[in-house]
């Protein structure tokens, strides 16, 4: 199949079943389980180890316009951000707020 | 038996407006609007209607999905191609509401009741839930979810519009800085959830596979990178509850 599909058909079909299904499948997967449970300690750090890898791999392998940013600058916002974070006494809004100013600072000063 | 601590003060009522005024005030509400301002503008970029542009954001609730959604509609890419990628960029989700589950639900939750909360699923909804549920009432925390989810995704749909209007005033380098948030914002925001071992070692470990298994262009590297670095990191937990019972 390659043509262009109706978009509002292929919202449904292709964007919002496929990511949908996760949650569906989670919620009958999950509803049965004890909160204290050795099962939900090992599910919660797959969890948390997929978001690390989501993590990874946007910044490694980034979609379109991101991937106009030289990969050094991404790591360094990464990184920065995160070094933000730890000194700013764990705030998530210093983390995001530098590294955003590193890698859109990085870009800009690049594009000169 | 020593005394149990003193539980702290639960939050009794008013879960779905506290929910609310929690997301509001998260580090997403900020990074939310501004991961749509962008995802708006790359609709408009590649001709997409506005309203399809919203309902993407109200019916699929993924970013990076969403990304992979526009940028594989156009002739001469494969939809059944295009439909396992969304599918795999979302995997996260999976593992997400399973741990999600038993911290909102009760005994009496019927299945109905927990379709909405789960839509709502991403990761900033389920880290917002899990920091606060240990100080809201069991009874009170699916409203709480609620309110936190249809906040968010309120904003994201807004803000969806707001990005395809202007999306001719914004700088080129705008675009790279939205796709951006979403990186930055999950890492320091499940650092900032990680307390135990257990967290912190699965994404440090996810940080370190990651990469490794992208490279090697391994199919489903981020379902592999989350169980095995998840199961390594299970794994040292249990090894240090039993040098250390106490803890």
């Amino acid at each position: 199949m390659s043509f262009a599909m109706e978009p509002y058909l292929a919202l449904l079909l292709i964007g919002f079943l496929p990511s949908e299904a996760w949650r569906w499948l989670g919620m009958l997967v999950g509803r049965g389980l004890d909160e204290n449970s050795e099962i939900i300690l090992w599910v919660r750090a797959v969890a948390t180890a997929l978001v690390a890898a989501v993590v990874a791999r946007i910044t490694l392998f980034p979609p379109g316009a991101l991937a106009a940013v030289p990969v050094e600058v991404r790591l360094a916002a990464l990184g920065l951000g995160f070094l933000a974070f730890v000194i700013f006494r764990r705030s998530a809004f210093a983390g995001v707020i530098v590294g955003e100013a590193v890698l859109i600072g990085g870009a800009a000063a690049l594009a000169q | 038996m020593s005394a149990p601590p003193a539980p702290e003060p639960l939050i009794a009522s008013g879960g779905f407006v506290l929910g609310c005024r929690t997301a509001l005030t998260s580090v997403f509400a900020f990074v939310i609007s501004f991961t749509y301002i962008g995802f708006g503008a790359l609709c408009h970029d590649y001709g997409l209607s506005m309203g399809w542009a919203m309902l993407s954001t109200a019916l699929q609730w993924a970013g990076p999905a969403q990304v992979i959604l526009v940028t594989g509609l156009g002739p001469g890419t494969s939809l059944i191609e295009t439909a396992v990628a969304v599918s795999l960029s979302s995997v996260r989700l999976l593992p997400i509401v399973v741990a999600l589950m038993p911290v909102i639900r009760q005994e009496s939750t019927r299945l109905w009741q927990l379709l909405v909360p789960v839509h709502f699923m991403a990761v900033s909804v389920w880290i917002e839930t899990i920091r606060a549920a240990p100080r809201i009432a069991r009874d009170q925390r699916i409203a709480f979810c609620n309110g936190v989810g249809l906040t968010l995704l309120s904003i994201g749909v807004v803000f969806t519009a707001v990005g395809y209007t202007i999306q001719a005033l914004l700088p080129a380098v705008f675009a790279a800085g939205a796709m951006f948030m979403t990186p930055i914002s999950f890492l320091v925001s499940t650092a900032r959830n990680a307390r135990l071992l257990l967290d912190k070692l699965a994404l440090g470990l996810g940080l370190a596979i990651g990469p490794l298994m992208a490279y090697s262009k391994v199919d489903f590297d981020l379902l592999w990178t989350g169980i095995i670095a998840g199961t390594v990191a299970y794994g040292a937990h249990r090894l240090q509850r039993r040098w250390r019972p106490a803890s």
